[in-house]
């Protein structure tokens, strides 16, 4: 086929959203084989008790998955299409195809998971909300949500991520929500997660907590994931209609807490594709500086689950380090450690450098401009044509977001670079 | 020592108990601040074992965990250091349950064991989660408390009181560690329903800032925990003599509170 063929295909998009049934839910204490559970103060358990009995009722109730599928689809735009990539396919000697969460309101992944989050605070009659966010992402998705339905929203950010994500502070605060820059400890998304617990504590009877990521106490993990599972379920049947019936070969998606790469993993679990996270590689795993919590974490118990996390030998948890402040957390959903346990998924790293020439690779190839966490996925793949991934193959990537928000940071690390 | 046959001796005599915080590792002369706490009247000391992510406290002991492992404090040299302490009171570790995870239950256990220490507090491992941490702890003949909120359900509140060694500790208030101008109507509740679910010593903790609310405190349970309020004094500068002071004034409010 000639890249002229190619290009009268139009993009996959269904008809509309697929919210296909629920998937499996973790065993009664919330664990995903030896990982999950609960591990937090007394005062939010009777929260977190609500919260799963108030979800295992909406989950399996029509009119709330009806409100739900409406919402994705005439608020958030869903469903999202798979695009296929004819000239990177062409270099790279695979076929990729890309689900395009950057096409979403909001610009990512993110907007699925809050807007279910807002449901289920509206039922339970909580007037306020509050999150945590790295990128900013979630922050946004969140106070979006929050203007909506009309709820009072603070979102906790990193101090150094509210400098490296100036854009996305404003946009919060745009939409009504009151921004805490948070300082203590490593000043990133592990501190704003600790800051919006503690608020979480004082405040747990009149407000939810709108976590991002599949992380976080059950039933935090599991109510994520079915939230998102919808990119995995669309990303499956968008690409069999593109690949002619077959499941692609390889299913890659970025991994920081998890949770674009277990909506997406969601949809293939039973499917024969090889399912690949991307965590960030950092400067390299050797240099210690990197958020590769299943490449370089142990178990242990932080913000309420067990699971991989990175630490020292004293059990103080380390800092991450990634270009890209979403993937910049030094651990990874309870699920993720769980599937890496058992094999179904592999997990492999990009460094800051990969994903910076992933992002221009995309954007020069495709005139798609990724952000800097699924750009990881991208740099991956192609560093990994023709080793790990065999040529020939072909390959989902799920875009998790778009990149404006990255472009005064890739800028600063580029500009020179591309004016030559 | 058994913790919880100690503060019950001191309840039934009609004492109320008075049991300070003091942040392990934090500057030089911490282990002399115990024993000077011990000395101005202390019925236990918590001890805290720094960790990096403490979810349960506010900014003053946030910041003093900060400090004390910027220089360089460690679980294993706080649990040995605790060894040199010789006190007549009994006492209890404070720490999170990454670090107790990351040395082992049996071996975190059998350290505290070793070093003369009674109890453990981990807030971040409630009944649900208790299991092999708490095989552990009674093997070594560690006592863990247990923490109860105001917003604990009666039922649950039970299983607390009954799984709790040493005390119950009642979370004053809906909040993290730290001082408060006042107390909240919680606390008196807290006490209350604690005191009606269990026989064992009930303290009540979180927010509790001076003497005049360690006494209004202690008036519905069995006595206080002070945290924050005694290690902002250590974080502004203060040492064992500011310490025991501080100690001293609690204590005296509450010997008088009893008349």
């Amino acid at each position: 086929m000639t890249t002229q063929e190619f290009l009268i295909s139009a993009p996959a998009r269904g008809d509309r959203v697929l919210l296909g049934p629920p998937g499996p839910v973790p065993s009664a204490a919330g664990r995903f084989g030896e990982f999950g559970g609960r591990f937090v103060p007394e005062t939010l358990i009777p929260a977190l008790e609500e919260l799963e009995a108030e979800f295992r009722t909406a989950w399996s109730s029509e009119p709330f998955r009806s409100e739900f599928a409406g919402l994705l689809e005439s608020y958030a735009g869903r469903p999202t299409p798979v695009t296929e990539c004819h000239r990177l396919s062409d270099r790279l000697g695979v076929r990729l195809l890309l689900k395009r969460e950057d096409l979403t309101h909001t610009g990512s992944h993110k907007i699925n998971n809050v807007l279910g989050q807002a449901l289920l605070a509206r039922r339970m009659g909580k007037q306020r909300v509050i999150a945590e966010t790295g990128a900013g992402q979630h922050g946004v998705a969140t106070a979006t949500a929050a203007a909506l339905f009309g709820l009072d929203c603070v979102v906790f950010m990193g101090a150094v991520d509210v400098e490296r994500q100036a854009l996305n502070v404003f946009r919060m605060e745009l939409l009504g929500a009151k921004v805490v820059s948070v300082s203590s400890g490593s000043a990133t998304l592990k501190d704003a997660i600790n800051d919006a617990l503690r608020d979480w504590v004082a405040t747990v009877e009149s407000t939810h907590y709108c976590i991002g990521s599949v992380v976080g106490p059950h039933p935090y993990p599991w109510i994520v994931r079915e939230f998102q599972r919808v990119v995995g379920e669309e990303a499956r049947e968008q690409s069999r209609v593109i690949l002619g019936g077959n499941d692609p070969d390889v299913v890659v998606a970025c991994v920081g807490g998890g949770s674009n790469a277990i909506g997406t993993f969601a949809g293939f679990l039973d499917t024969r594709s090889r399912l690949v996270g991307v965590e960030a590689g950092g400067l390299g795993l050797e240099s210690g500086k990197h958020g590769a919590a299943l490449a370089r974490g142990v178990p242990g118990v932080l913000h309420g689950a067990r699971s991989l996390y990175l630490q020292d030998e004293h059990g103080q948890i380390l800092e991450a380090h990634s270009i890209s402040a979403g993937l910049d957390y030094p651990g990874v959903g309870p699920e993720h450690a769980e599937l890496a346990a058992s094999g179904r998924a592999e997990y492999h790293i990009a460094t800051d450098e990969e994903a910076l020439s992933g992002l221009v690779l995309l954007s020069q190839m495709e005139g798609i401009v990724p952000a800097l966490e699924p750009a990881h996925a991208i740099g991956w793949l192609a560093r990994e044509v023709g080793k790990k991934v065999p040529l020939g193959s072909t390959v989902v990537v799920t875009l998790s977001g778009r990149g404006d928000k990255d472009a005064e940071q890739v800028a600063q690390r580029l500009g020179a670079e591309l004016n030559k | 020592m058994n913790l919880e046959k100690e503060l019950r001796a001191k309840r039934d005599a009609g004492r109320k108990l008075l049991v300070p915080y003091v942040t392990g590792g934090l500057g030089g002369r911490w282990t002399d601040v115990v024993r000077a706490v011990a000395d101005a009247g202390a019925d236990a000391i918590e001890v805290g074992i720094p960790f990096s992510d403490p979810v349960m406290d506010g900014a003053t002991i946030q910041e003093a965990s900060q400090r004390a492992l910027e220089i360089g404090a460690t679980p294993a040299g706080i649990i040995s250091q605790l060894e040199t302490i010789d006190v007549h009171v009994p006492l209890v570790v404070m720490t999170y349950y990454n670090p107790v995870a990351h040395a082992g239950h049996e071996r975190f256990a059998n350290a505290l064991k070793a070093s003369g220490v009674d109890g453990a507090i981990v807030p971040d491992l409630p009944l649900d989660e208790l299991g092999d941490w708490a095989v552990a702890a009674d093997a070594a003949d560690i006592e863990t408390v247990l923490l109860a909120a105001p917003n604990t359900t009666d039922e649950r509140l039970a299983a607390i009181c009954a799984r709790s060694r040493g005390f119950v500790y009642g979370v004053a208030l809906m909040g993290v560690t730290g001082e408060r101008d006042h107390l909240t109507k919680q606390a008196g509740a807290m006490g209350a329903r604690c005191k009606a679910a269990t026989d064992r010593p009930v303290l009540l903790g979180v927010g509790i800032s001076n003497a005049s609310q360690a006494v209004e405190a202690a008036s519905s349970a069995d006595g206080v925990i002070v945290g924050s309020a005694l290690v902002r004094r250590l974080l502004d500068g203060g040492g064992p003599d500011e310490a025991a002071a501080f100690v001293a004034e609690l204590r005296a409010g509450l010997d008088q509170s009893i008349g």
